[in-house]
């Protein structure tokens, strides 16, 4: 039987609030454990939430960035459970009213086709402490830095239809959470985690399959792999006419599979109930309309003028725009150049090659967009030629200056003197007069194959620098 | 000096009729001598409120005192006092010395109060009684017999004993007038959100309110002075104006309202109580109040609805109480689960576990709408007839208790008969309105109180009829009668 797959992905987004969500604990990374734990992350007796208003403010964005309804007035619940790393009891959470609601993401796929995904709410909720039970012989340390971190849970529809459209969605939503600057989308840090919920059903059925869900997969990779994983699973177990089991399961990256996790990892009835300490967020229409008016331009609208400003395919629209600076590099070259096509052909081919082999982001690259401007007028104006640009921008990366230095330098100026290219056309025809022969010879068809190698020689001799245009003109005129 | 008021004692520490040192001393010798009676202090904290005296002599000296200087004060054991063992009463907190004062307690030291030590109280504040307390019961110093009153019967048998010039409570539907009522004294819960309950421990979030306990409404309103005041770290703290609540005490009661909710005077009201309530209201008519019968029709509703509401806010308060990082842990627990569930075994009473239980199955799936939702319902509907009868009346009046204080003993098998204790003082909790009890008399030897119920933050309304009242009548200063006749 042909199975559809049907998933749908909650995201926990780590807010970049430089203090947690409801304490003035910061939030940076890799301290010392619980060295950046207040009496209020602790849970210590009589302390009390303050809502962090720029996490708010974050979540407001996000939701404006994807077009959604604002909840003028969100609540904050309890969400009870014990774990020795939860240290309230309890994780205060948004459940009934969240501050996103509804809305809508449009995601570009591998082929430049595009796809709307469904947003169904996105809430505020504090992030857990961690468990560490290695290193301390029998026990379990607490690490209750990360207790209170703000994090904003983006839930979808059941919208996706594949392990790459659930990759493509988390580059489009990383993008966009990059973009609006909420959110620094490290994965490895854990910023972005994602749980996967995911079915099958009969192609062309209307009705959904069982769902599992599987927990907290940190990676785009492991997200592929996990579904492809489960996928499969999932199709095995209704081939051989058996039952999918509603349960969560876990991703285990080092072995490539999933499993169901162990019961007592399961909490069932978190006995949701309004957060008595905090009140109601009510948020102003003003509000709103100031953060949307400081909204920069989001990666789908980008993307959308690079097609119609630029003529990029929608691929190369898709990479430039993925981030902010990137496209902000892409445009200043364009500046820069006059030219979009070849800006963006030396962007995505040369620049992004060579920062990816050094592992570099575009903020680092040692060639500024300037820079690259300048050395793409210099191809424009026939001062080099495309292979020599290349050679040329190689040293720019190593630092030895500007295009026109490097030209200057090296002397890499393209040769378009007539006077010194028809010696060296005289030359190369004086050389090899077999070849002459044999393209005298030959009809017009062949000639054009064969006029290459007269071009390859006079370029050799001029170590590169000859202007092919000229050369081939030079070319027509004396080979009769 | 334990036999004048807070307000006669500031003026004599001006006066340098006494010192602080010497006030503090007076104070703690009492404590020393006559506690083991009335068991209303957990914790005595000698040395640093020595030091804390000195320290005040000597601003009184350079003439830079503040309103409290050198006056010392009891707190209930529910305020994290820094470096100070804070129990609440129960033994999950015996070893727990809080690194952290509370808003409370920081704005008692900024205003140059002395702090005397922590006063008993029900476990957690669960309890009409005292006698929940992990550290045993307070008593009653009028009848050594009978309760306090609860939760905050320490404070109220350290007033009524003189063992403190005044103290903190906490109220969450009735802690701090009931035991006022039950001990003579005069006190006052604020409205909801008056008074910061940061570093205050939690029992019903939603409900709990700090406010004063002491002999006389004057006192009252310098304490609810320090007391009062937006804290920006306790965000349901009210960013209303502050007041002197000291400024409106002798305003006339001329064509006042006082609303007599005819459901606070029918059956379960003893007769004798009944009796001292309605010669009070004579005393506030005798003065120009008049008295205007009203009605609160949901009142049959109020014991019910706070019953889920506040279980279920202190299932989830007392859940961090778990063993991993303060307080109580069990001896060698075996795995996280016996972890937990020794630890909270042995750490929790018998009513704090009542309640923790209720509260659970009140939050749970399928219990939720039925239970939790519907009780919030009804809240809103409590909270309406209030603000319906403050159309008509300024203030509402009627008993605290159905009666007075019973016997030690006498209701702690019976949490239904000790719930309906709090019938009449329930309410205010669940509207958020301030409430007040004020001495009127006595019934077969111990007091019985007036309750006062008025508009949200109209504090200074309540504590001007009770100082009114006072001026008329002498049941505040009656002292019990083993103190009086300096038994000591």
């Amino acid at each position: 039987m042909q199975w559809e797959t049907v998933i749908g992905l909650e995201v926990h987004l780590q807010l970049a609030t430089r203090s947690k969500i409801f304490s003035g604990s910061p939030t940076t990374f890799g301290a010392e454990p619980n060295t950046q734990a207040s009496a209020v992350d602790l849970a210590m007796p009589g302390m009390l939430p303050v809502l962090n208003e720029q996490a708010v403010r974050y979540a407001v964005m996000f939701g404006l960035g994807i077009g959604a309804e604002i909840g003028k007035r969100s609540i904050f619940d309890r969400k009870n459970y014990f774990y020795p790393d939860l240290p309230k009891g309890y994780q205060i959470s948004q459940f009934q009213d969240p501050i996103v609601g509804r809305g809508r993401f449009e995601v570009q796929l591998e082929d430049g086709s595009t796809r709307e995904i469904g947003i169904t709410r996105a809430h505020l909720e504090e992030d857990a402490g961690k468990s560490l039970h290695e290193d301390f012989h029998g026990m379990s340390g607490i690490d209750l830095n990360r207790a209170g971190t703000p994090l904003l849970e983006i839930v979808t529809e059941p919208d996706l239809r594949s392990a790459a459209e659930a990759v493509a969605y988390l580059k489009a939503l990383h993008s966009l959470v990059t973009y609006l600057g909420i959110s620094d989308g490290n994965m490895a840090e854990g910023s972005m985690r994602c749980d996967i919920n995911i079915s099958l059903r009969p192609s062309g059925s209307e009705a959904y399959g069982t769902r599992a869900e599987i927990k907290n997969v940190n990676s785009f990779r492991f997200v592929e792999k996990a579904i492809r994983h489960e996928v499969e699973r999932q199709a095995d177990i209704l081939e051989d006419g058996g039952t999918v089991a509603q349960e969560t399961r876990l991703y285990d990256a080092d072995l490539d599979e999933t499993r169901p996790m162990r019961s007592k990892e399961v909490a069932n009835d978190y006995r949701y109930f309004p957060e008595p300490d905090l009140l109601p967020v009510v948020i102003a229409d003003d509000y709103i309309e100031a953060i949307r008016e400081s909204l920069p331009e989001l990666p789908t609208d980008k993307r959308h003028r690079f097609m119609e400003q630029y003529g990029l395919s929608a691929y190369d629209a898709n990479v430039l725009s993925d981030t902010r600076p990137l496209a902000d590099y892409f445009e200043a070259v364009v500046a820069g150049c006059g030219d979009a096509k070849i800006a963006a052909n030396w962007v995505q081919v040369e620049l992004l090659g060579q920062l990816n082999r050094n592992e570099l982001d575009i903020e680092h690259s040692p060639v500024s967009a300037d820079a690259l401007g300048g050395l793409i007028v210099r191809i424009l104006d026939n001062s080099i030629s495309g292979k020599i640009a290349k050679q040329v921008f190689e040293a720019m990366w190593q630092g030895e200056g500007s295009a026109d230095e490097v030209i200057e330098a090296k002397g890499l100026k393209q040769v378009s003197d007539s006077g010194a290219l028809e010696t060296m056309v005289d030359e190369v025809i004086a050389n090899n007069s077999a070849q002459v022969e044999q393209y005298l010879a030959a009809d017009e068809a062949r000639r054009k194959k064969l006029v290459g190698f007269f071009v390859g020689q006079v370029m050799k001799l001029s170590k590169g620098q000859a202007n092919p245009q000229m050369v081939n003109e030079l070319l027509a005129k004396k080979l009769v | 000096m334990h036999q004048i008021s807070v307000a006669q004692l500031a003026k004599g520490l001006r006066d340098k009729q006494f010192s602080s040192t010497e006030l503090t001393r007076h104070f703690l010798d009492r404590i020393a001598s006559l506690d083991s009676r009335y068991n209303s202090y957990i914790t005595v904290s000698e040395s640093a409120a020595m030091a804390a005296a000195e320290a005040a002599d000597r601003q009184l000296a350079a003439g830079d005192a503040a309103a409290l200087t050198g006056i010392p004060i009891a707190h209930k054991d529910i305020f994290c006092t820094d470096g100070l063992r804070t129990s609440c009463g129960s033994r999950m907190l015996d070893n727990f010395v809080p690194p952290y004062d509370a808003t409370v307690i920081q704005r008692f030291k900024r205003d140059g109060a002395v702090l005397l030590g922590k006063t008993n109280m029900d476990e957690f504040a669960m309890g009409s009684s005292n006698e929940s307390s992990f550290y045993g019961p307070a008593t009653n110093p009028w009848d050594r017999e009978r309760v306090p009153g609860g939760s905050s019967g320490g404070s109220a048998a350290a007033v009524a004993a003189r063992l403190a010039p005044a103290a903190t409570g906490t109220d969450t539907g009735g802690s701090i007038r009931q035991p006022a009522a039950f001990c003579g004294i005069t006190g006052l819960k604020p409205t909801y959100g008056r008074v910061s309950r940061l570093g205050m421990i939690a029992f019903a979030s939603s409900l709990d309110q700090a406010g004063p306990m002491a002999r006389s409404a004057q006192d009252c309103a310098l304490l609810l002075n320090t007391m009062a005041g937006h804290d920006p770290l306790d965000s349901t703290s009210a960013a209303v104006a502050t007041e002197d609540y000291t400024a409106a005490l002798d305003n006339s009661l001329e064509g006042l309202r006082i609303g007599l909710p005819r459901e606070y005077f029918g059956e379960g009201l003893d007769a004798a109580t009944g009796a001292a309530v309605d010669a009070a209201l004579k005393e506030l008519t005798a003065q120009g109040a008049r008295l205007v019968e009203i009605s609160l029709p949901h009142s049959h509703l109020t014991v019910p609805a706070y019953y889920v509401i506040a279980p279920a806010e202190a299932s989830t308060n007392l859940s961090r109480f778990d063993g991993v990082r303060y307080g109580h842990r069990c001896e060698d627990p075996v795995d996280l689960h016996d972890l937990y569930t020794r630890t909270r075994e042995e750490g929790f009473g018998d009513e704090v576990k009542r309640r923790i239980l209720v509260g659970t199955y009140a939050l749970s799936a399928g219990y939720y709408d039925a239970y939790y939702k519907k009780a919030q319902q009804v809240r809103r509907l409590i909270k309406q007839d209030f603000l319906d009868c403050f159309e008509q009346v300024d203030v509402i009046a009627g008993p605290t208790t159905p009666g007075p204080a019973f016997r030690l003993g006498e209701k702690s098998d019976d949490p239904i008969a000790m719930y309906l204790e709090d019938v009449y003082t329930l309410a205010v909790n669940l509207a958020g309105l301030p409430g007040m009890s004020v001495p009127a008399g006595f019934v077969r030897g111990t007091p019985v109180g007036l309750q006062l119920i008025g508009r949200h933050f109209d504090e200074s309304r309540l504590l001007n009829i009770a100082h009114r009242y006072q001026q008329v009548t002498d049941w505040h200063v009656q002292e019990p009668p083993e103190i009086a006749e300096g038994a000591a």
